[in-house]
């Protein structure tokens, strides 16, 4: 990711000179979190390493719609047509065409950047409810697809990709994606370079630009900027980064399905981005980790569990709409955005 | 081959899923009217009413009729109580703002979608008609049942149109929708107006539900359908406009059970799916924005 922000605005107005690491604090802290995250696989189960592998993905997941919902300010209720797409695209790929992963995985990557492109055209000519529901309607209208094409898509049966799609040799390393430790690595590897990219896109410049139409979108375009243009590239990054996660979910787990492409999907990364802290880089991560757990847990008590996840939308929304990072950044720590 | 059969059958069927379809969408429009909220529990609403409308028919002893009657007072008015304690506790609690709102009903859609699987389980159930007499066509004979539905659903539109044109609770109601600040100013109680508003609105629903569930099985994820249609009917119709969605949910119903019969039901689905979308994005005036106001 090479943002240029050697070009930093000159309304800043603090007369330092361009720096790169925007916020510093906030910087050791994603390091910190690698670390961290890095080091859990030599002291946690294979089983949690697993469950950390799925939060880890799903974590970029809620990455990319925090971008748009928690940055930008719009809220999507379709994302999961995104997390869709990049799972199809390389899926289907890797299982007609026998695509070798990285490049069944940069396809995935390529037609979520597409496909959220276009619709971002389309539905950010709405505002506000509408534009909630667009997303609604083009996503359930692409779930729907990936029924009615069942033939291709395998439907709600989903397709499982053949053995020969599940490994890939790095330098020479044979990479199997059938090994926990080599699972856990890679999405690891992947989420920190998405991590890294979206502290520069959100602490540089451009997360400013993003940050000022959330908080007033006339007042920005009245200092010259065009917003559509902007929320079109918030659309467009939200999209491609929830398709990359959806493209990795695939190849990694090795299986593709409807399900995935369905409105649960768009309601759990908003529940996740809603439930870490919405306009938080850490947010998604956490309320991702805090969810999934909870969800584990109360899965094994009972079938409603996703009950759970309506009490839970119902009560961040009333008493706790900052989330866990935003309280804490409005009470004590204004660095943590 | 005799086409005539097929597409008076067809006409039929869409003519009863239409009037079922026109409840509910009233329902949401009457909704998002008033209060400016878009219900994405709505179709939860009519689910409730179809597996109490099912409770009522299994323990209720005596002929079908009886508890057919029985679910069509006792749903509308669990179902109404629902929607009026959802109403004072959440939305009015959060100030009705826009994504707060559809996050919640979000909340309220898993709940009763949730609760309705604890409690009924996972089984679909189906529900005696309260009466079989058949109707004979040259070609086939016909469910006087669902003629039947067909008549109530016009007759409770009628009614609710009455209650909003001719009735004080409905001038109240029109206030509000008309300018809510004026409203407040003269002393009309937004709050409990919204309140009732939301009730009434989840009422229809439950109606519709209790009507459809001799002719279709109660399940816990029914209400996916009709929300989705609600939508598209809502929309397409004009928000608010009782003449619209009426004219609307004729159109929708027919024409969906003629895509659903000589196609297929998903194509159906995704075509009113982008239809929404697309109305939305190229011609909303009338639909979701207000003179001087953003929806």
């Amino acid at each position: 990711m090479s943002l240029d922000t050697t070009q930093a605005p000159p309304e800043t107005g603090r007369g330092s000179p361009a720096r790169l690491i925007h916020n510093g604090r906030l910087f050791a802290l994603v390091l910190a979190t690698i670390a961290g995250l890095f080091a859990l696989q030599f002291v946690l189960s294979d089983y949690l390493v697993l469950a950390v592998t799925r939060i880890l993905i799903m974590a970029v997941f809620a990455m990319g719609y925090n971008m748009l919902m928690g940055y930008t300010g719009l809220l999507s209720l379709g994302h999961a047509m995104f997390f869709g797409a990049g799972l199809y695209a390389a899926g289907l790929s890797s299982y007609y065409w026998g695509t070798s992963l990285p490049v069944s995985f940069l396809i995935g990557i390529l037609a979520s950047l597409a496909f959220s492109f276009v619709i971002g055209l389309l539905a950010l000519r709405t505002q506000g409810v509408s534009f909630m529901i667009v997303t609604l309607m083009f996503a359930q209208a692409a779930y729907l697809a990936t029924l009615y094409f069942s033939r291709v898509t395998g439907g709600d049966q989903g397709l499982t990709l053949p053995t020969d799609a599940r490994s890939f040799s790095l330098f020479g390393a044979a990479m199997d994606m059938t090994s926990d430790t080599v699972r856990f690595n890679l999405a690891l590897a992947i989420f920190a370079a998405v991590l890294v990219a979206m502290y520069f896109v959100t602490q540089g410049p451009l997360g400013r630009l993003f940050a000022a139409v959330r908080e007033n979108e006339p007042r920005t375009q009245m200092l010259g900027f065009d917003t559509y243009r902007v929320r079109l590239a918030a659309f467009t990054i939200s999209g491609t980064i929830s398709g990359l996660a959806g493209a990795l979910y695939g190849l990694v787990f090795g299986y593709i399905g409807s399900a995935f492409a369905g409105f649960h999907y768009s309601i759990e990364a908003l529940l996740f981005t809603l439930v870490g802290g919405p306009g938080t880089l850490l947010g998604p991560l956490l309320g991702t980790a805090v969810m999934t757990m909870l969800i584990d847990r109360l899965s094994g008590i009972t079938t409603a569990y996703l009950m759970i996840v309506g009490v839970i939308l119902i009560l961040v929304n009333r008493w706790f709409p900052k989330g866990i990072l935003g309280t804490i950044r409005e009470r004590a720590l204004p660095w943590l955005k | 081959m005799d086409l005539a059969p097929y597409l008076l059958l067809a006409g039929l069927e869409g003519l009863v899923q239409a009037s079922v379809l026109m409840l509910t969408a009233l329902g949401l429009s009457l909704v998002f009217g008033v209060m400016r909220v878009v219900n994405v529990a709505h179709g939860e609403f009519f689910m409730a009413g179809a597996l109490i409308a099912w409770a009522c028919g299994a323990y209720i002893p005596g002929p079908p009729a009886l508890g057919f009657i029985a679910g069509l007072l006792v749903a509308p008015l669990a179902v109404g109580a629902l929607a009026w304690a959802a109403d004072r506790t959440i939305l009015q609690k959060i100030g009705y703002n826009p994504e707060g709102t559809i996050v919640s009903t979000i909340g309220m859609l898993y709940i009763l979608q949730q609760g309705a699987l604890l409690t009924f389980g996972p089984d679909a159930r189906a529900v005696d008609a309260p009466f079989y007499y058949t109707i004979r066509t040259p070609w086939f004979g016909y469910s006087s049942y669902k003629l039947f539905t067909v008549a109530v659903a016009f007759a409770l539109v009628a009614a609710l149109w009455l209650l909003m044109r001719k009735s004080k609770v409905g001038l109240l109601m029109r206030a509000t929708q008309f300018d809510r600040e004026t409203a407040l100013n003269f002393g009309i109680p937004v709050g409990k107006v919204y309140s009732a508003v939301f009730a009434i609105g989840a009422m229809m629903a439950a109606v519709a539900g209790v009507l459809v569930v001799p002719n279709q099985q109660a399940h816990y994820l029914m209400g996916t359908d009709p929300l989705l249609l609600s939508f598209v009917v809502v929309i397409v119709g004009g928000l608010g406009s009782i003449p619209g969605t009426i004219a609307a949910a004729v159109l929708i119903g027919l024409s969906d059970g003629l895509l659903s019969v000589f196609f297929s039901p998903t194509l159906a689905k995704i075509v009113s799916t982008l239809l929404v979308a697309l109305v939305l994005i190229f011609k909303p005036e009338g639909l979701f924005t207000v003179k001087g106001r953003r929806a």
